[in-house]
Formats: C-alpha cells, sequence, structure tokens
C-alpha cells in the first residue's frame, strides 16, 4: 500500500474519531444524571424528532452500516430481506406496541412483562433481554474492532477496548439522557458518512447523482456484468434462498424488531404517547435515507468490484484491493493457475477465487470511487457511531436488566433511588465487560450474528407483548408457556443448523426460523391461556389502560389535591 | 380478541366504557388497514409477486425488484405517519387526547411566564442543572 495515501487516510480518521469521542464525552458531562427516571428513561422529556433520530442510531448498527450494503450486492435481490426486514418492523412497533408501551411507560421491557403477567414472565423476559442483547452487542463491540484495525492500524483488540472506555463513559455519566443526545449526535455523523460517498459514487457511475435514481440503469448494467462472468442476474429473485425462506426471514426480521428491547425503550423517553407515533414515523424517515442508499450502493461496489477485477490478471490489481488484501479481507486462491480472477464470492464460498468480505463494500467504497482522504476518515468515524450508538443502547437494556429488573424489581424492592442509579451504573459496568470479550472472541461475522438476535426477539417478545395489549384474555401461564416455548425451539433449530450442520428443513434458514418460533409462540400463549384462568379485573383494567392515551382521570387529577 | 364489553360494569361507567370500546374499534379497524397495506407491498408485491413484476423493467429497475427495494420502505414510512396524523383526529374524536399544549403555544406560554417571574419552567434543557 502507498504510505503517503494512508497517512493522510490515517490522520483523518483519527481526527474524526477524537473529535467524535469528544462531543460524545461532552454530551455525557452536560447530560450526567443523577435520578433513576434520568437514568433510564430521560425524564420521558425527549421530542419526537430528537426520539426519532436516537432510534435511528440506536437502530441502525455495525451491521446496517458496514455490512449491510456488502451483504445485498452479494445476495443481489434476495439482499432484500435485510431492506425490508429491517424497515417494516417499524410499522408493526408504531401501530402495535409503541404507544401502549409508552403509555405504560415503565423502565424496562420486562417491566411491562412482569406486570402485565406474572414474576416468573418478568423473569424470563430478564432472562430473554439480556440473552438478546449480548448476541448483538457482540457484533457491535467486533465493528468498532474492524473499523479501529483498518483505519488506525491498531489491533482489533485495541480498537475494542478504546470502543468500551468511551461508552462506558457516556453510558454511566449520563444513562439515558446522555445516549439520547449522544445517538442524535452519532446519527448525524454516520448518515452524512454514508450519503456523501454514496452521491460522489453515483455521480460518477449514473447519469444523475441521486443514488436511489439512478441505480436503476448501474443495476442493469450489472446483469450484464453479471451474465458475462458466469452469475446469475444482480436482479433475480431467489437465487440465494429459495421464496419461502426470503418471506420467513423478512417476518422475523420486521417481528424481531419490533421485539427487541433496546428499540423499544426509546419509546419510552418522549414526553406523550402521541409524541411516541411520530417518534417512529420519524426514526422510519431517518433510517430510509441509509435503507434506500443501500441497495444504490451494493449495486454501485458490486459493479465497480466486477470491473476492477474479473476475468483480469490479479498481478495487475488496483490499489484498494491490495489494501484489503493486507488486512486480510481479500483472499486470491488461484484454482486453474491462469493468474486471472475467474469467479468470486464472499469468505464462506469455498469455491471461489477471489474471495471477498462483504463488510468492506461500504468501507472501501470511497477509496474506489477515488474520493478524498478526508471523506474515507468520515466514514471510518461513522461506522465507529453507528457501532457505539447501537451498543450503547443495548448497555442499557443490560443494566436495566440486571440493576432494575433483577436488583431493585427482584432482589431489593426498599432500594433508594440512590442505590438503584448505582445499581444501574454498575449494570453497564458489567455489560461494557462482557460486551468487549466477545467483541474480541465474535462467534460469527456482524451481520450474521446480529441477524440470530432478531430470530430470538421475533419468537419471545414480540408476540407476548402484542397480545398483552389486544388480547385482555391472555394469561401469565399462556405468556410464559409461549415465551419457553418459542425462544427454546427457536434457539435449538439455529444450534443444530449452524453448529451440527443439521440439513434445513423445508429451505428454512436459521434466520428464518424466527418467524417459525413467532408463530409457534402465538399459538402456545392463545391455547395455553384458554385453558387457565381469565387474568384478574387489575389486570384487565392495566390493559384498558395501556390502551387510551389520556391518563385515567383520578390520576390526572391527584397533584392537584 | 373480543373486547370485554359483557362484563358487567357499575351504570356510572356504561358512558366511559362505550366510549372506550369505540375508541379502541376505530383504532383497530385503522390498524388493520394499515397493515393491509404494509402487507401488500412488503410481502405480496416484493416477494410473492416478484418474478412476475420482475418482468417489467421501469427506468432500469425489474418492478419485483424496485418494490422490495426501495417503492416498500417509503410506504412503510408513509404508513407510519398516516397512523400518527389519523390518531390525533381519534384521539380527539373519542376525548382521549393527552392534556399538551402546541408547540407555538408553549413557547408562548413560557415566554409570559418568563416576563412575569424572571424563571423559566423546567424544560428539556433546564432539567439538566438540577
Amino acid at each position: 500500500m502507498t504510505v503517503i495515501a494512508l497517512t493522510a487516510i490515517q490522520t483523518w480518521a483519527l481526527v474524526f474519531a477524537v473529535v467524535s469521542f469528544a462531543i460524545y464525552v461532552g454530551i455525557a458531562i452536560y447530560t450526567r444524571v443523577k435520578t433513576t427516571a434520568g437514568f433510564y428513561v430521560a425524564d420521558q422529556n425527549i421530542p419526537a424528532v430528537a426520539n426519532g433520530a436516537a432510534i435511528a442510531a440506536d437502530w441502525m448498527s455495525a451491521a446496517s452500516f458496514i455490512s449491510m450494503a456488502g451483504l445485498i450486492a452479494f445476495l443481489g435481490f434476495d439482499g432484500s430481506i435485510y431492506l425490508l426486514g429491517w424497515t417494516g418492523g417499524y410499522v408493526l412497533l408504531a401501530l402495535l406496541l409503541a404507544p401502549y408501551l409508552r403509555k405504560y411507560g415503565k423502565y424496562t421491557v420486562p417491566d411491562f412483562v412482569g406486570d402485565r403477567y406474572s414474576e416468573i414472565a418478568r423473569l424470563v423476559a430478564v432472562v430473554a433481554a439480556i440473552f438478546i442483547s449480548f448476541t448483538y452487542v457482540a457484533g457491535q463491540m467486533r465493528g468498532v474492532g474492524i473499523v479501529f484495525s483498518r483505519f488506525l492500524d491498531v489491533t482489533l483488540t485495541v480498537g475494542v477496548i478504546i470502543g468500551m472506555v468511551v461508552v462506558f463513559t457516556y453510558a454511566v455519566l449520563g444513562g439515558m439522557k446522555g445516549i439520547t443526545w449522544t445517538q442524535v449526535t452519532q446519527y448525524t455523523i454516520l448518515i452524512i458518512a454514508y450519503l456523501i460517498p454514496a452521491w460522489a459514487i453515483a455521480a460518477e457511475l449514473g447519469d444523475f447523482p441521486v443514488p436511489q435514481v439512478s441505480f436503476g440503469d448501474v443495476a442493469d448494467e450489472l446483469n450484464g456484468l453479471q451474465r458475462d462472468f458466469g452469475l446469475t442476474e444482480y436482479t433475480e429473485a431467489f437465487t440465494a434462498r429459495p421464496m419461502q425462506d426470503v418471506f420467513l426471514v423478512t417476518l422475523a426480521l420486521m417481528a424481531g424488531t419490533a421485539g427487541l428491547p433496546h428499540v423499544i425503550i426509546r419509546f419510552y423517553t418522549t414526553k406523550t404517547v402521541r409524541a411516541a407515533r411520530y417518534s417512529a414515523g420519524w426514526a422510519l424517515l431517518f433510517i430510509a435515507l441509509l435503507y434506500t442508499t443501500a441497495p444504490a450502493v451494493a449495486v454501485f461496489a458490486k459493479t465497480n468490484l466486477i470491473q476492477d477485477v474479473a476475468n483480469q490478471s490479479y498481478a495487475e490489481r488496483p490499489d484498494w484491493v491490495r489494501n484489503w488484501e493486507e488486512v486480510g479481507l481479500i483472499t486470491f486462491n488461484d484454482q486453474n493457475d491462469n493468474g486471472a480472477v475467474d469467479s468470486l464470492g464472499t469468505t464462506t464460498a469455498t469455491d471461489v477465487e477471489l474471495q471477498v468480505d462483504p463488510d468492506i463494500m461500504v468501507l472501501a467504497n470511497p477509496e474506489i470511487a477515488g474520493l478524498p482522504a478526508p471523506v474515507i476518515g468520515l466514514v471510518a468515524a461513522g461506522g465507529l457511531a453507528a457501532a457505539l450508538s447501537t451498543a450503547a443502547g443495548l448497555l442499557l437494556v443490560i443494566a436495566g436488566a440486571v440493576g432494575h429488573d433483577l436488583y431493585y424489581r427482584r432482589f431489593r424492592p426498599q432500594a433508594t433511588d440512590r442505590e438503584r442509579l448505582r445499581a444501574g451504573r454498575v449494570g453497564v459496568l458489567l455489560a461494557v465487560l462482557a460486551a468487549g470479550y466477545f467483541g474480541v472472541n465474535p462467534p460469527a461475522f456482524v451481520g450474521q450474528v446480529v441477524a440470530f438476535a432478531f430470530g430470538l426477539a421475533a419468537s419471545s417478545f414480540f408476540p407476548v407483548i402484542v397480545l398483552g395489549i389486544f388480547w385482555r384474555r391472555t394469561t401469565a401461564a399462556g405468556a410464559v408457556a409461549g415465551m419457553v416455548t418459542g425462544i427454546t425451539l427457536t434457539a435449538i433449530y439455529m444450534y443444530l443448523t449452524i453448529f451440527q450442520d443439521m440439513e434445513h428443513w423445508l429451505g428454512i434458514s436459521p434466520e428464518g426460523i424466527g418467524a417459525v418460533g413467532m408463530v409457534i409462540n402465538f399459538a402456545v400463549t392463545i391455547a395455553v391461556s384458554l385453558f387457565t384462568r381469565e387474568p384478574s379485573q387489575e389486570i384487565q383494567e392495566l390493559v384498558e389502560e395501556v390502551r387510551h392515551p389520556r391518563i385515567a382521570p383520578a390520576a390526572a387529577a391527584a397533584p392537584s389535591e | 380478541m373480543a373486547a370485554g364489553s359483557g362484563r358487567g360494569e357499575q351504570g356510572r361507567r356504561e358512558g366511559a366504557d362505550a366510549q372506550a370500546v369505540g375508541y379502541w374499534k376505530a383504532n383497530r379497524r385503522l390498524q388493520l388497514t394499515l397493515l393491509s397495506v404494509w402487507a401488500v407491498f412488503g410481502f405480496l408485491l416484493s416477494i410473492l409477486l416478484a418474478n412476475p413484476l420482475n418482468e417489467i423493467v421501469i427506468g432500469g429497475f425489474p418492478l419485483g425488484f424496485w418494490f422490495a427495494q426501495q417503492g416498500s420502505i417509503v410506504v412503510f414510512v408513509i404508513l407510519i405517519f398516516i397512523y400518527a396524523v389519523t390518531m390525533d383526529r381519534v384521539d380527539h374524536e373519542y376525548g382521549v387526547q393527552e392534556e399538551e399544549l402546541g408547540a407555538a403555544r408553549r413557547r408562548l406560554e413560557r415566554r409570559a411566564q418568563r416576563r412575569t417571574t424572571g424563571e423559566t419552567p423546567l424544560g428539556p434543557e433546564e432539567g439538566d442543572a438540577r
């Protein structure tokens, strides 16, 4: 790699990283909290638009920012699972969950599950929340490590540790309040970092600098390139996965999105139920800015990749290929010894000559397009912002599970606000340490790990929360039975297919099984509920109350009396 | 998922209950409509009918591909805003809206209060100073 160019990129990456980290810590000091309400729900004082931006950053992780476009580039049409799945879930969230959970207004997801059903249900929900959040947070810390090791030339472990220290500082000081305003900043950074290279490349490859419009013609060209290179057409449906699996994975990702605790708790922070509805709309609008750009980035990157290397002599490969080869994310294995690239695929495919890690598609994009060093540095800061913002949201869920659901609700209901706040902070510390460990020793690559968290959320939380609101008759026994069977069957199938190489049933992948687990959860919850005694009057009144935005007249009048 | 309208209620609560049942029905009707659109775009046009729709190409985009990677996402955003705006009206119709002042009015009131007392009421920024 050329020393001079790299130093410039490193300098800019470092400048952006340091400046953004300083802003995050500054926000944390400014917004430091002294109460549990501030720590867990930001005093329920966040305006809808700001909460929308915070949800978008909370939501868009290293997987969305770094991995998604690359995954789509290699999946073609079938990459739609991520685009549809990770946006369509917000419709479910906005209509079926957010307004009612906001009305309920307690600190965590297990809080609602516990109060609506039973203490056992609360415990199951706590375990599920911790399990899901850890699966997810591991990917984020790994994302931080990848960005650091690529752009700042430090080892992955050092990168993860720096990320841990930064996120720990602002999560501990500012709690949800600090995290919220940090996430608003992080959204701004990550969206700019994503859009600038995309627009620049759109202007270069297409006729029109708006990626969403111009990638149609480029996709058409890419279809031709792929055909010539012996691949299936890019826009042809169901080449990577059968139709039923695309359907199920999309459904699992949607329901999973709606059931992810770190997204749900963001809706607790708005002033009103009304604001919770609008913040879902703003959130998806902000997310859609990136999600409608990502498929264009995928097409551009794939076109550039094929044009630069396919059927060409590997000795004459461009510089950006050499750069990524050095970090081990591109490998060339000349199977027929002709010195040319005859086939390409992701690192998981073994029968191809050029193996490309999908993660590099976004990171390498500005380099491929020949954009100046500051833009590349900005992309690094964007990747860090995406990973850290999601990690912070997840850490707060784990902290809430430890400090609120377990310590306060289970073991020490008499704890003072001060003690509870300290417990929350200790929770963050434990969560950061565990997340760092998983970041250094990751189970699989970023996008894949995250996809599993969705299946688990879809098969556990989503059905019991929706039924808890929409069907008064849902009982505690039903909810517990549903959650346990749903998440257990899903996890077992994932384990067997991934680690034991079990054949996929009916073409259902481990990412899609969550949708089946969800249906089973619904069925079991309903069946068991019908066979158990209907919930008490108080619980039915609680259900009635969460359905209506205005607080009960008695409660509203209380403060003035 | 029938609402428990058959439960024995005291007479004085019946009016309020009928109101609540009506509100919930209106909400569910709206949700059903919007979720149907969601399913049509997210699953029918984008996945189940993707192959036949891909035969039609507009601006370089095979139509099924376009729905799956662009169109549906835009529709999802619109659906949520339609829900939020319509529910504002429904909330008012059934009298369950929250007592929230409009932003403009809140600003005016805050300014008036500042003039009279010289203090600002507790807002998002002021809350930090505690």
